[in-house]
């Protein structure tokens, strides 16, 4: 059976790892490479990498850091924040990760992921939506981690990515991102429930709980997380065990 | 020994590379690693590496269009009976055709065609993305040591569906059971990625080294 997969996310600026709440108010929680070592030899199922520094500013400091941790890391990559062209989905390749997400860029225009899927294959390319709730079981697409909001549905959204070749959605809830009061449970059943290619839950987490409740009651393929395995609340290793004793299929 | 990895263009080589280097430390081995894309370099090999990702046609035709490359292959894994493993498409590649973006031929090495995982219960993703278990079906040493539950990480949505079922080296379920390995005489490849399926994956890439 296919198991669920614990995907610990490292917010990466500059070259270190950092997780603030609601994106503000970073504090620095270590260095990316010897963390997701330690995360990929206790058990996660994948890492992921969003440079938060994004746009154009040391990028090379990232490629750096992804070349390093692919190195050392046998599960897959993935990496995003602030991939706008086929060449930075390339460069991202190249350097070592195995999947690339896309942002802004995606919604900005959406024939990248058509063009990217095409080029290097749907399972490299992820597309990230960050959602916000703007009314009963609606919820909007925002850009620019956040700050900007779309006249876009999240939902028909992810249907058109998902018809543009994206093999995968990272869906983050803004209203719940940094407050450990769980992820939007309705927002992923939601975007799950409608589509085919797999949906990664992201933004709230605080609880074992929370994580069981994405998976079983949002249907989410995957779950993210971060600040609950950075600074030690629990380890991968617990999170699994906790799953499993709720009947979660799980890689332990 | 000197094993090759074939770069045609097609996805994460790297990942293909460190993992065997790092097998090889593990066996306390000297092995050249040798990323190539010259037909040359094949003659040179002891054993030969085929990742693929992206689509079977694309990854058909790259292949393809480096001169002399299809010819080096065939002396290297027909004639010499040297060993191969394919990874994900490079494995799919040794059936007789693929039906992806409107159907291509492979290599006919091992009778059967590759097609879309056909899934019929909406709770199960397209494509098949993550760790699953597998199950051994020929007893060979490629096998050897894996942990109890026998994890590998997959993504993909095509599968081969083989027409000997002996060629077939295991297989996985989702909805249906699917083969994610295939064995003939010296041709191995497997569906899974060994590069990203940890202990397991770096175990799999040991045994082909000493194979």
């Amino acid at each position: 059976m296919l198991k669920r997969r614990i995907i610990p996310c490292l917010d990466v600026k500059d070259g270190r790892v950092v997780k603030g709440i609601n994106f503000i108010n970073l504090v620095d929680a270590g260095d990316p490479v010897e963390q997701a070592k330690v995360y990929s030899d206790s058990g996660a199922d994948e890492i992921c990498f969003l440079d938060i520094t994004a746009s154009n500013e040391n990028r090379d400091i990232l490629l750096d850091t992804v070349q390093k941790t692919a190195e050392q890391c046998f599960v897959p990559l993935t990496v995003g924040g602030g991939v706008r062209s086929l060449q930075d989905i390339r460069n991202l390749l190249l350097a070592g990760a195995d999947k690339v997400s896309i942002n802004t860029a995606a919604i900005n225009n959406p024939d990248l992921i058509k063009q990217a899927a095409l080029q290097f294959g749907s399972q490299c390319i992820v597309v990230a939506i960050d959602a916000k709730k703007t009314s009963e079981d609606k919820w909007n697409v925002f850009t620019h981690g956040g700050r900007n909001q779309t006249e876009l549905d999240a939902l028909e959204f992810a249907l058109l990515a998902q018809n543009n070749g994206a093999g995968e959605i990272l869906l983050t809830s803004m209203d719940k991102d940094g407050t450990k009061s769980g992820y939007d449970i309705n927002l992923t059943k939601t975007i799950s429930n409608n589509l085919s290619i797999p949906v990664i839950a992201s933004g709230g987490v605080g609880t074992l709980e929370h994580i069981r409740d994405g998976i079983v009651n949002g249907g989410a393929s995957a779950v993210l997380a971060a600040s609950i395995f950075h600074f030690g609340e629990f380890s991968i290793k617990q999170v699994k065990e906790y799953l499993k004793s709720q009947s979660v299929s799980v890689r332990i | 020994m000197i094993i090759s990895i074939i770069d045609y263009g097609s996805g994460n080589i790297k990942s293909v590379s460190k993992a065997v280097e790092f097998a090889a430390q593990n066996l306390n081995k000297s092995i050249v690693v040798n990323v190539t894309s010259e037909p040359a370099a094949i003659r040179q090999s002891d054993k030969i590496i085929l990742p693929g990702q992206g689509s079977f046609k694309q990854c058909a035709q790259h292949l393809k269009n480096i001169s002399g490359m299809m010819d080096e292959l065939h002396d290297f894994v027909i004639e010499k009976k040297k060993n191969i493993f394919g990874i994900c498409v490079g494995m799919q590649l040794f059936a007789d055709v693929g039906e992806e973006d409107g159907g291509s031929n492979g290599f006919g090495w091992i009778k059967g065609s590759v097609k879309k995982i056909n899934i019929l219960n909406k709770d199960l993703k397209l494509p098949h993305m993550g760790w699953n278990e597998v199950v051994i079906k020929q007893n060979t040493t490629l096998f050897d040591h894996m942990t109890m539950d026998k994890h590998f990480y997959f993504v993909h949505s095509y599968q081969f569906i083989a027409e000997d079922q002996k060629n077939v080296a295991a297989s996985t379920f989702y909805q249906d059971e699917i083969t994610v390995a295939v064995l003939k005489d010296n041709i191995f490849g497997t569906q899974f990625h060994p590069e990203k399926s940890q202990k397991n994956g770096i175990q799999i890439l040991e045994n082909f080294i000493k194979w």
